[in-house]
């Protein structure tokens, strides 16, 4: 066992390691500015140096992120099942759902910061709501129609109505797909709450922070920000990923099987 | 064929039953069909697609309401019957749960049935036993071969002790060898359990082989051709090789051939 997480840990390690070395001498060799492309080496001394900033930032940032992921996440859910039992509101809102999808939501920012004052994080968290929503709703509703029709004529079998089946069969059938719509919500929540700091509102979060860097020429801060980013991105990915398997550990332990 | 003061396992008078009536795409799918099943005999299904065998079993598991005629199940309205729990039932695919062990599989009909945990656990070990599964209990259906998912769930449909278990294509998806073996469970586990059973299936040897009674249907609108008696007495693997076995295969072949014929020709009129 520990072998073959080993052989799933160190693979990506070393490409990364690789990749940095490559990096750093290729922007040694052919000196390139740093206002072009800093060194990974200078980017980490930025780091150590804004350490306490980054800290700060990425917990305003992912403190939106993560309201917006899950205020997102109930609201795609619950109307997930609401679209699921009603069958007109379903066929109502869908279209209306991919439509509104379809927009650039983060291009809302600036007419949601008109509607709060100017240093509410609402706007953001109502834009991470948003994107989150989708990709919840749209997994879960599949999740919870999508059954096999065969089990569900089955449990009709056993005198079960609407309501077993939907506990019985639809419920866990969605758990997957509501774990697929998540992995892909986690890492929109957190690049919404990042755009969304572009557009106005207040100066506190990590795209703030890689803003006023990059005005202000500080491009090593500005890398380090942006590293900063990428690692909470991860985060959220590695959290929906590791919620995933403990909701459903029958479901690692196929892929196990499956991998042989 | 039921012996007096005895209910029969199921009783079905006069049943029609048509799809989309009064629509461009009214599907005229049973006329007039009549059947008895006694306790503890087993009838297969047989006909070209489109007979209605599998809208018959649907109609005997009150998933599908006749359109004319009354449907009797164990002395009881088929819908009182489904309500009770009287039957089981399987179908080609397993449809077992993946996110449930073998054994909660099993117990799912009974948790409905409002069975403590307890006492559905043993029920399930009990079933697994008799399916020669028992050391399965505690994996998952993906871990099982076909045969053994389809051994699952006929566990599954058998757990509440049903009178009468009913069957729909349930081998069809095997290969031929498991086929065989799944035909001589079945008949020593509902031989042991005094099941009745009505099944559908494609296959004549299987029809033949695991029935009493052979109901052979025709298509458009589905009706019953003539009901073949089976009486080979109990099935040995000798069964198969034996000469009366391949006299009845002939014999609900050239009636399935007349029926065929017949439909193409019908098809031919139009």
């Amino acid at each position: 066992m520990t072998a073959r997480r080993l052989r799933l840990v160190v693979p990506p390690i070393v490409v990364a390691l690789v990749f940095l070395g490559v990096w750093e001498l290729f922007v040694v060799a052919r000196d390139i500015k740093p206002y072009l492309l800093p060194k990974p080496s200078f980017i980490a001394e930025n780091i150590s140096e804004q350490w306490d900033g980054m800290w700060e930032a990425a917990r305003n940032t992912g403190t939106n992120a993560v309201i917006g992921l899950l205020s997102g996440a109930v609201a795609g859910v619950v109307m997930a099942f609401v679209a699921n039992r009603f069958r007109v509101f379903r066929e109502m809102f869908s279209p209306l759902a991919a439509a509104i999808n379809a927009m650039p939501i983060v291009a809302l920012t600036p007419m949601f910061n008109n509607l709060f004052s100017i240093t509410s994080t609402t706007p953001r968290r109502l834009v991470v709501t948003i994107v989150v929503f989708f990709p919840v709703f749209l997994n879960v509703l599949r999740g919870l129609t999508a059954v096999d029709p065969a089990q569900v004529e089955l449990l009709r079998s056993y005198a079960a109505g609407d309501a077993t089946v939907l506990r019985k069969v639809r419920v866990p059938n969605a758990l997957p797909f509501l774990f697929t719509g998540l992995k892909v919500a986690a890492s929109l929540s957190v690049i919404s709450a990042i755009v969304a700091e572009y557009l106005g509102g207040p100066q506190n979060g990590l795209g703030n922070r890689i803003t006023s860097a990059a005005s202000n020429s500080a491009y090593g801060r500005a890398w380090a920000y942006v590293a900063a980013a990428c690692v909470m991105g991860l985060v959220f990915y590695v959290g929906a990923f590791v919620a995933e398997r403990l909701a459903m550990p029958w479901r690692s332990k196929r892929a196990a099987a499956q991998a042989g | 064929m039921t012996p007096p003061g005895e209910t029969a396992a199921v009783e079905i008078a006069g049943v029609g039953k048509v799809f989309n009536a009064g629509k461009p795409g009214q599907v005229d799918a049973l006329q007039d069909v009549s059947l008895t099943v006694a306790s503890g005999e087993s009838v297969a299904l047989i006909g070209p697609s489109g007979c209605g065998k599998s809208t018959l079993l649907r109609l005997i598991a009150n998933l599908l309401e006749p359109t004319a005629g009354t449907v009797t199940v164990n002395g009881k309205s088929a819908a009182q019957a489904r309500q009770d729990q009287d039957y089981g039932m399987a179908f080609q695919q397993a449809s077992l749960f993946d996110w449930r062990t073998v054994a909660r599989n099993i117990e799912l009909p009974l948790e409905l049935k409002g069975w403590d945990k307890r006492r559905r656990r043993d029920k399930a070990l009990e079933m697994l036993e008799l399916v020669q599964l028992r050391d399965f209990a505690d994996h998952h259906p993906w871990e099982l071969s076909g045969g053994m998912q389809q051994r699952v769930a006929i566990a599954r449909a058998l757990s509440v002790d049903p009178p009468l278990l009913l069957m729909d294509e349930p081998f069809g998806a095997l290969d031929e060898m498991t086929r065989e073996h799944m035909q001589t469970e079945l008949l020593r586990i509902c031989r042991q359990l005094g099941t009745t059973v009505v099944l559908v299936t494609h296959s004549i040897p299987e029809a033949v082989y695991l029935a009493n009674r052979v109901v052979v249907m025709s298509p458009r609108p589905g009706r019953i051709t003539k009901i073949v008696d089976v009486p080979l007495g109990e099935r040995t693997e000798a069964t198969r090789e034996d000469t009366a076995f391949f006299e009845k295969i002939t014999e609900v072949r050239e009636l399935l051939r007349g029926v065929e014929a017949s439909a193409r020709s019908h098809e031919a009129a139009w």
